[in-house]
């Protein structure tokens, strides 16, 4: 099977599980797709070449988003609301910039062409020098980890954040009410 | 004069920009007309790997392969930039998305409810919701 016939087929996948998800109105059968959504675009960017991503996606979004959202369901409630009709305005805005953002892609160079101002300015000086500069073959790593080590370190304060505001909404005022022996 | 085959190249050219943005907007659809918190989230969520397949494409080089050196001088790889950036912005995704389930939780608490249209008329019904819901 050639790449590209892998790419359409992986596109249609997705495509049918994004309309299928804005159809479902049960949040557990919503969780599921979203996470086989994310396994398929996981299967896309190893056919685009990106592993790192590729490996990432499908721990981070096929699986402790998954977790997350199944946590927040058992403490919330697993139907939507019918609300019976569509939302045509929300559909006008999606229609026009979906139509603005396609029209932008017109003047970029085609997919995968070798000459494109993204491949030729300094990706091939990270590609030549990654391996004598940081020891790592994986050029990705090299970058993630090394040239840009300060970056990844303001990310992982992000979470960091994150993980403390998840706490101090959820831990804490769960322990007083059982002190209290309310509820 | 636009011929047939420059019109096919342009749909082969594009075809993975334009899928990711039809994502794109279905994502932005879920999140914006849906009234439930959790799909919002999920539509959010849906729009933000949308636009990671977009980048990610911009990346591929025909013929590329991963950008992991394999010592042969004649490899063609793949521009590892963008991976590098859409790795970033999947660790971030994963805050944002924790946060906002833990408010989530927090406002079925405090209302009683995880509809958009209920939490507003609870809102314009009291003045401290909190007291009367609970």
């Amino acid at each position: 099977m050639s790449p590209l016939f892998i790419d359409i087929l992986l596109f249609t996948l997705l495509a049918m599980t994004a309309l299928a998800i804005v159809r479902l109105r049960n949040l557990f059968a919503v969780t599921m797709l979203a996470s086989i959504f994310s396994l398929l675009a996981a299967g896309l960017f190893v056919n685009l070449d990106a592993v790192d991503v590729a490996f990432t996606e499908a721990a981070v979004g096929g699986g402790i988003s998954t977790v997350l959202m199944l946590c927040a369901l058992t403490l919330t409630k697993r139907d939507e609301k019918r609300t019976g009709h569509t939302a045509w305005l929300a559909l006008l805005l999606c229609a026009v910039t979906g139509a603005g953002l396609v029209y932008g892609t017109l003047d970029m160079p085609a997919f995968g062409s070798p000459d494109a101002p993204i491949h030729t300015h300094v990706a091939p000086d990270y590609i030549a020098r990654a391996k004598a500069e940081t020891g790592v073959p994986n050029i990705v790593t090299a970058v993630l980890a090394s040239y840009r080590g300060y970056d990844t370190l303001g990310e992982t304060t992000v979470i960091f954040a994150a993980g403390i505001a998840v706490l101090l909404l959820l831990g804490f005022k769960r322990s007083d009410k059982r002190e209290g022996g309310e509820e | 004069m636009v011929t047939m085959d420059s019109v096919l190249s342009l749909i082969s050219g594009h075809y993975n920009y334009w899928m990711g943005i039809v994502l794109m907007m279905l994502g932005l659809y879920v999140a914006i007309s849906r009234g439930n918190l959790i799909k919002k989230v999920v539509g959010l969520n849906l729009f933000q790997t949308s636009v990671f397949m977009l980048y990610i494409s911009m990346g591929k080089v025909t013929g590329g392969t991963a950008p992991i050196l394999t010592g042969k001088p004649d490899t063609i790889y793949s521009n590892p930039l963008p991976h590098v950036l859409i790795l970033t912005a999947i660790v971030v995704g994963i805050s944002t998305t924790a946060l906002a389930l833990a408010l989530i939780v927090r406002i079925r608490e405090a209302y009683g409810t995880i509809e958009e249209d209920e939490i507003a008329a609870i809102e314009r019904q009291f003045e401290f919701p909190k007291d009367r819901v609970a």
